[in-house]
């Protein structure tokens, strides 16, 4: 940063002046024993300068701690919105939704496809009801929010700009990010509804609409997490990742969008396993990647538009149903990692996810854990305080080099675009082949004895099963759901929503149209999320992945 | 390693797309000598019946992470019984053990845990048909 103004400044000297403009935490920069301890040690690039292998910012975690973001979501609406209440009066200022089954894949709550699943892993919305209810007496206009959906995304956000709309927010007022990103849904996650050429103009349709009404929200969050979880190895997920962002850049650049007005509002998301220098490397490497494609293949030349912000999790996958208790140990590492790579958000998982979803004592514990990494470890004190390191160094650059042969294997499947590499991938089963072999590979280690997994296959001795206390979610939230679902349904306008539903069917028709305010209309009209889905899908068919071992 | 080559099903029932383990298991299986056809991810009960019927098939397995066990593993039961099908129904996935008992009691043979070795799932899978025949 400040290149340009300064050019006969030392990289050091440009930091420093950087560094001088920061604000910073009103806490002692020292150790614990008193010593004194300087904000970067090692040499250029700096913490904040390109390509910001060493973070993002000139002075990291001593002006902001990164964001600790705990995703919940559960039962009815009302009862997500109390929870949220509650967050905000405890000093939180972001939301972050985590929505059923059936509304992640567009099914309504009377759908044969939702029995058993209403309000159990999340929220359910089926109508701009549910999501008035969800964000009542929240002042939209002072939240960030972050909902957690793919396929079904332009929907929900939909509903979330109609209902700010009845409450006097306008759309640019509206802060946030939503994931809507629908290419690992095909390599992992599997919540997709349409193929993924359909799907991607219906991405870009919500990227340029809110490049144009919505300066403060992010419209996609390119997710690494889901791919780790089903199985890849860490170099793996970095090159999946970066891969489908530079597919996000593409497509968006071919719809005629500025790549540095949209690069600006791009983010990711990374898992946080247990092997400690792999992560680190991992992350310092994507945000090395991102800045030189960013720049060099993609033409930005904001900075902003070159950084890889990201949000991280840890490993769910890691924890184990054996001695569960030993997952705490597990989490506190896994987020060690993510702050010594730099990340700006995290959630961490609860130690009892591998038995059920996790109750309030075990997500306190640990959203605990990674408050004891930022306030009593010290790591926070010095940006990328293993930078220089050379094991840390040989990492990084490792991490990239495999990155790297993946992304040349994916140009020349798409013969010069990533864009269409990744649909090839996608297409010939590229992605969840690799992903299942890589997932086989571990397994058969761990069977065979040769990786020790602490309570599963060595020092078994200990495990207490009948003392555990584990989260139940009851059946009511489905009858209760269910009614209030017909009730709507009774009570609307249907002319007004089968003219909504004939405009969305009309438009996705159109590809030179918007989907986004037909979209928005329909909402208004109490569509269901299931009709809204089913008037694109007329178009745009349905997407049914081969089965593949 | 195996003496009568069995036919195992293996599907994703219903929403839940979480298929990881299914697919490991489904490796497993092939590498303990039985034939495994998945049938991929969501599938429902009349999908599933009706590919145990044409492959003639052994056993069904089922892979739930989604808490939705209780709902859909009875109705899976419901669904075998009803077409008429003598095989034994064995789920993996995330199942608390209460609700493990719970689903044996409907009739599922076996609940496979997290954790479970490749020797356990092959074993598992085998006695669980051997003890129909």
């Amino acid at each position: 940063m400040g290149t340009e103004e300064n050019p006969n400044l030392e990289p050091q000297e440009l930091w420093q002046l950087e560094y001088n403009k920061a604000r910073l935490r009103d806490v002692p920069f020292e150790t614990m024993s008193g010593v004194p301890v300087d904000p970067v040690y090692g040499s250029e690039p700096y913490p904040g300068q390109y390509p910001f292998t060493r973070g993002l910012y000139p002075s990291m975690y001593r002006s902001r701690l990164w964001t600790m973001r705990m995703f919940a979501g559960f039962g009815t609406a009302e009862d997500t919105n109390l929870r949220f209440k509650e967050l905000l009066r405890n000093g939180g200022t972001g939301l972050s939704t985590a929505f059923d089954m059936p509304t992640l894949m567009g099914r309504d709550s009377d759908s044969e496809w939702a029995l058993g699943e209403v309000g159990r892993a999340g929220v359910a919305v089926d109508t701009l009801a549910d999501m008035e209810d969800l964000f009542a007496d929240i002042d939209l206009s002072s939240v960030s929010t972050s909902m957690t959906i793919n396929g079904p995304a332009a929907t929900i956000f939909a509903m979330y700009i109609a209902v700010a709309e009845q409450n006097r927010v306008a759309p640019n007022q509206l802060a946030g990010t939503i994931q809507n990103d629908i290419l690992k849904e095909y390599q992992a996650q599997k919540e997709y509804i349409y193929p993924p050429r359909p799907s991607m103009r219906i991405i870009t349709d919500m990227v340029k609409y809110t490049t144009a009404e919505m300066p403060k929200w992010h419209p996609i969050s390119i997710s690494g997490y889901h791919i780790r979880e089903a199985g890849s190895t860490a170099a793996q997920e970095l090159a999946f990742t970066l891969a489908n962002g530079f597919a996000y850049v593409e497509a968006a650049i071919d719809a005629g969008q500025n790549v540095d007005e949209f690069g600006r509002r791009l983010s990711f998301f990374f898992n946080s396993h247990s092997d400690f220098f792999e992560e680190i490397g991992k992350f310092r490497a994507a945000r090395r990647i991102w800045a030189r494609w960013m720049k060099e293949r993609y033409g930005a030349t904001d900075e902003r538009a070159m950084m890889c912000r990201f949000h991280t999790q840890t490993a769910g996958v890691s924890l184990t149903a054996q001695q569960p208790e030993n997952n705490i140990a597990r989490v506190g590492i896994q987020a060690l990692a993510a702050a010594l790579g730099g990340t700006q958000s995290l959630h961490t998982d609860s130690f009892d996810e591998a038995l059920a979803l996790p109750t309030e004592d075990a997500a306190r514990i640990a959203l605990r854990t990674q408050q004891i990494v930022a306030h009593e470890t010290g790591v926070t004190n010095v940006a990328d305080p293993l930078g220089g390191a050379p094991y840390v160094e040989w990492m990084t650059d490792e991490m990239e080099r495999q990155a790297e042969e993946i992304f040349a294997h994916l140009d020349d499947l798409g013969s010069g675009s990533m864009l269409e590499g990744t649909f090839a991938g996608i297409e010939n089963g590229y992605f969840v082949g690799e992903i299942a072999d890589a997932a086989y590979r571990f397994e058969r280690e761990v069977n065979s004895g040769q990786r020790i997994i602490v309570g599963v296959n060595d020092f078994t001795e200990g495990d207490n099963p009948e003392d555990r206390n584990l989260l139940r979610i009851g059946a009511e939230t489905e009858e209760y759901q269910l009614k209030r679902l017909q009730n709507i349904k009774t009570d609307r306008n249907q002319d007004q929503v089968d003219e909504a539903l004939t405009a969305i069917t009309e438009t996705a028709s159109d590809p030179t149209r918007n989907l986004m305010p037909t979209i928005i209309d329909a909402v208004k009209t109490y569509a269901t999320e299931e009709e809204i889905a089913n008037a694109m899908e007329k178009v745009f068919g349905t997407y049914v992945e081969r089965a593949i071992v | 390693m195996s003496d009568p080559q069995y036919r195992v099903i293996l599907a994703k029932l219903g929403l839940d797309g979480h298929d990881r383990g299914i697919k490991v298991v489904a490796r497993i299986l092939r590498d303990a000598g039985m034939e495994v056809i998945y049938l991929g991810l969501r599938q429902t009960t009349a999908s599933i019946v009706a590919a145990a019927e044409e492959e003639d098939a052994d056993a069904i397995g089922l892979s739930m992470h989604n808490a939705g066990h209780l709902t859909l593993g009875p109705k899976m039961m419901e669904a075998i019984t009803a077409a008429g099908l003598d095989l034994p129904l064995i789920i993996g996935g995330i199942v608390p053990d209460e609700d493990a008992a719970e689903l044996e009691k409907v009739g599922v043979a076996a609940v496979l845990g997290p954790g479970a070795s490749a020797e356990e799932v092959a074993a598992i899978v085998r006695d669980a048909i051997s003890s129909r025949e």
